[in-house]
C-alpha cells in the first residue's frame, strides 16, 4: 500500500478544469440572493441531498461530483449529513406522496438563509412520472425552489455548471 | 414428474403468453404450489395482481425454465402463499393493498407499499378515495430490558435514496433490524396500464436508474415476446454490451463504496476514477452516460459507430483494477472489517432466490444469463464466480471477479458484433397477448410481465428488480453483528429502493 500511496501523492491531480457557470442558472438566481445572505456565507455553501422520489439516476451523477475528476470541494461546497449544517438543499425525484412530509421537514430543518436546488427532469414538472397518483409532481408543489438543474439525469457538469452559478451569485 | 410438470398437467386454461405457459389453476394446485415453494422444488420469481386474479411466477433453476400460475379469485380472497412460504409475505401484503384482493391466512396483514398518503386506496384495482393524512405503522416487538430503538430514515445522512430502518439494540449488538420502504413508491404500475409502447418503455427505464439498461432490456425482450417478434442479431449484442457496461461501472462504484465504508477513503477515490472512465466510454459510444433510453423494444436507439473508445476503456480499467484488488487483498485493517461481517445463510440466499451478488456470495450459482438465457449469451465466454461464505468480503469479491468477467465479454462483444439492422418496428400484437422476460441485472436478476392491448399500448405490467428479494435479507444478515458495520453491511447489498418501491 505504501507505494500505492506515494504514487498518488506524486501524481499530477486527475481534476479537470471548472465549466463556466450556466447563463440560464445566473438568470433564474439573479432572483433571489440577497446581499446579506452572500456577506455571511461567502462563497462556502454545505449541501444536503434529498432524493425525493428519484430512480437513482440523478444521485448517481450527483456522486460523481465528489470524485476526484469533478472534486466538487474546491469550490467551497460540500455535502453534508444533516439539514441543519446545510445552506442549500438538492432535492431529486417527482416529490413522491410518501416523501412529501419527509420533504417539508428537512426544509424545515434547514437553518436561514437557505436556497433550494431541483435536480432533474422529474423534480421540475414529475417528468416521466407526471400525472401519477403516488406523486406531487415536482419540488416546487412542495417547497420553494431557487434553481433548476434539467437532464435525465444531468451530467456532472450540468450539475457543476448550475452550482458554480449558485456561488457565483451569492459570493 | 417435476412439479412444474405436474402442475401443467393439471391446468384449468393455459393463456397466450409467451415464451414461457401462464396456466389458471384451481386453489388446491395454487396451495400445491405454496408447498413447492416450501419444499424448493421451485423458486418464486414473482408474486402481483390484477382485478379478480393473482399471479405468481415459479422458475425451475436446475432447467431455467418459468411457469406463471394464476388464481381467479371471485370473491376478492385467495389462499396466502406467505403463510407457507415466507418470501412471499411483502409481495402479498403489496398484493392486498395495489389490487385489493386479500390473502387469507396471511400472517401479516400490515400495509406496505401504501403509507395513506395517496388519497386512494388500491391504485391497481377500484381505486377507491381514501384518507391521506398517513397512518403509524406498528413495528414488530422486540422486548427485554436492555434493548433500545434507533431509528434510522427515510431521510438518510448520505446520497442515497430513503428508506426507515428501525434496529431494535442491545448495546453495540443489533438484536432485531426491522425495514419500512415505500418512500418512492411512483406509481409505475399504474402509470403503465395505457401508455403507448414507447413510453412505457422509458418508465421501465427509470424502474431504477442505475438498472436503467437491464431493465429496458427486460422491458424490450417482454414486449417482443407478446408481439411476435425477434430484435436483429446486431441489436442483442448491443444490448449486452450496453448491460456489461452498466454491470462493470455499477461494480466499480460498489467495489469503492463498500471499502469507504470501512473508511478506507483510497478505494473510492481510485474506484471513482475508473467509474468515471466507464460512464465517459458509454457517453461517447452510446450518447449517455448511463444508457437510458438506448434500449428501445424492437432493438436499439443508438447504433455504437465507433468501437474504439470502448475497447480503450476496457484497457485503461485493466491497468489500474487489478492492482486496486491487491490493495484490497492485503489490507488487513479493511478485511478485519469485511471478512465475517453481516454474514448472510446460504439456505435463505436458496430459498428467497436472491440473484447476484447477494445470492453468488452465498452459493447459489443461479444467474440468468446461463439459464433461462438470452442472446448472445449463449456464445459468449463467461464464468459465474460463486463464494460461499457469505459475508460483505464475498459480495465485494464477486463484485471484483464479475468486472473481469464483463470486460471479457464486451472484449468478445466488440470481436464478434453482428453488421445489419438494429431496429426493428414492433407491431401492436394481439389484444391480450403476454411476454414474460427475465434479465440479469448487475444487481441480479430483473423479471417483467407484460400485457398489449392490441393497439399499441401497455394493458397491464409487473415489473420486478432484483431488489425486491434481497431486501428481506438484510434484516436476517445483520442479526448479531454491532450498528456501526450497518452501513457496511447495506452497502455490500447495495438493493435498489426505487426499484423496490416502483
Amino acid at each position: 500500500m505504501p507505494k500505492f500511496l506515494i504514487e498518488s501523492l506524486l501524481r499530477r491531480a486527475r481534476t479537470e478544469p471548472a465549466p463556466p457557470a450556466d447563463e440560464t442558472a445566473l438568470t433564474e438566481l439573479g432572483r433571489c440572493l440577497d446581499a446579506a445572505a452572500h456577506r455571511r456565507l461567502g462563497r462556502s455553501l454545505a449541501i444536503r441531498e434529498v432524493d425525493a422520489g428519484s430512480c437513482n439516476g440523478c444521485e448517481l451523477e450527483i456522486h460523481a461530483l465528489n470524485n476526484a475528476i469533478y472534486d466538487l470541494e474546491r469550490f467551497g461546497l460540500k455535502f453534508v449529513a444533516s439539514p441543519r449544517h446545510a445552506d442549500v438543499l438538492m432535492v431529486t425525484g417527482p416529490v413522491t406522496l410518501n416523501m412529501r412530509e419527509a420533504l417539508i421537514r428537512t426544509h424545515a430543518a434547514t437553518p436561514d438563509p437557505k436556497w433550494v436546488v431541483a435536480v432533474g427532469d422529474c423534480a421540475i414538472d414529475g417528468g416521466v412520472f407526471a400525472g401519477s397518483y403516488a406523486i406531487a409532481g415536482g419540488v416546487d408543489a412542495v417547497v420553494p425552489v431557487d434553481l433548476h438543474i434539467r437532464g435525465c439525469p444531468p451530467s456532472p457538469t450540468a450539475l457543476l455548471e448550475g452550482l458554480i452559478a449558485l456561488v457565483d451569485k451569492s459570493a | 414428474m417435476s412439479l412444474r410438470a405436474a402442475l401443467f398437467d393439471q391446468a384449468l386454461r393455459v393463456e397466450p403468453q409467451k415464451p414461457w405457459p401462464r396456466i389458471v389453476v384451481d386453489e388446491e394446485n395454487w396451495a400445491r404450489a405454496a408447498f413447492g415453494l416450501h419444499a424448493g422444488d421451485v423458486t418464486l420469481t414473482a408474486l402481483w395482481g390484477e382485478p379478480g386474479r393473482v399471479h405468481m411466477a415459479l422458475l425451475e433453476e436446475a432447467t431455467g425454465e418459468i411457469l406463471v400460475l394464476t388464481l381467479d379469485c371471485p370473491n376478492g380472497t385467495f389462499p396466502s402463499v406467505g403463510a407457507t412460504h415466507a418470501p412471499a409475505l411483502r409481495l402479498e401484503r403489496t398484493v392486498r393493498e395495489m389490487v385489493g384482493l386479500v390473502p387469507e391466512g396471511c400472517p401479516d396483514d400490515r400495509p406496505w407499499l401504501d403509507h395513506s398518503r395517496w388519497g386512494l386506496a388500491h391504485p391497481l384495482g377500484d381505486a377507491t378515495p381514501a384518507p391521506a393524512e398517513g397512518a403509524p405503522y406498528p413495528f414488530l416487538p422486540a422486548e427485554g430490558p436492555p434493548m433500545h430503538q434507533i431509528p434510522v430514515g427515510p431521510v438518510h445522512a448520505g446520497i442515497i435514496e430513503p428508506g426507515h430502518f428501525r434496529f431494535t439494540a442491545n448495546g453495540e449488538t443489533v438484536v432485531r433490524l426491522e425495514e419500512r420502504l415505500g418512500w418512492v413508491h411512483k406509481g409505475i404500475e399504474r402509470l403503465m396500464i395505457g401508455a403507448e409502447i414507447e413510453r412505457a418503455a422509458r418508465i421501465a427505464g427509470r424502474v431504477s436508474g442505475d438498472s436503467t439498461v437491464a431493465h429496458s432490456i427486460g422491458f424490450a425482450h417482454a414486449v417482443e415476446a407478446a408481439a411476435g417478434i425477434e430484435p436483429p442479431r446486431r441489436a442483442a449484442w448491443l444490448r449486452a454490451l450496453m448491460a456489461e457496461i452498466e454491470r462493470v461501472a455499477n461494480h466499480l462504484g460498489d467495489v469503492g463504496a463498500v471499502c469507504n465504508d470501512a473508511a478506507f477513503s483510497v478505494m473510492l477515490s481510485q474506484c471513482g476514477q475508473l467509474r468515471e472512465r466507464v460512464l465517459r466510454a458509454a457517453d461517447t459510444a452510446f450518447g449517455h452516460r448511463l444508457m437510458m433510453d438506448r434500449v428501445v423494444p424492437g432493438g436499439v436507439a443508438a447504433d455504437l459507430a465507433d468501437p474504439w473508445p470502448v475497447a480503450e476503456m476496457v484497457a485503461a480499467v485493466r491497468a489500474v483494477f487489478p492492482r486496486l484488488v491487491t490493495l484490497y487483498d492485503t489490507t488487513a485493517s479493511l478485511q478485519n472489517r469485511t471478512v465475517t461481517t453481516g454474514r448472510l445463510d446460504p439456505a435463505l440466499a436458496k430459498r428467497w432466490g436472491a440473484g447476484g451478488h447477494v445470492g453468488r456470495g452465498a452459493g447459489r450459482r443461479f444467474d440468468s444469463r446461463r439459464l433461462p438465457g438470452y442472446p448472445p449469451y449463449d456464445v459468449l465466454r463467461f464464468d459465474v464466480p460463486v463464494r460461499e461464505e457469505g459475508d460483505v468480503d464475498a459480495r465485494v469479491w464477486i463484485r471484483i471477479l464479475e468486472i473481469g468477467e464483463s470486460l471479457k465479454m464486451i472484449e468478445q462483444i466488440l470481436a464478434g458484433l453482428p453488421t445489419g439492422p438494429i431496429r426493428v418496428e414492433v407491431p401492436a400484437g394481439a389484444a391480450g397477448a403476454e411476454g414474460v422476460a427475465m434479465v440479469e441485472a448487475f444487481r441480479g436478476d430483473t423479471f417483467v410481465w407484460v400485457r398489449l392491448d392490441g393497439a399499441g399500448r401497455i394493458a397491464r405490467a409487473h415489473l420486478r428488480d432484483a431488489s425486491v428479494f434481497q431486501w428481506p435479507l438484510i434484516e436476517a444478515a445483520i442479526a448479531y453483528n454491532i450498528v456501526a458495520d450497518f452501513p457496511l453491511l447495506n452497502k455490500s447489498f447495495n438493493c435498489s429502493y426505487s426499484g423496490h418501491d416502483l
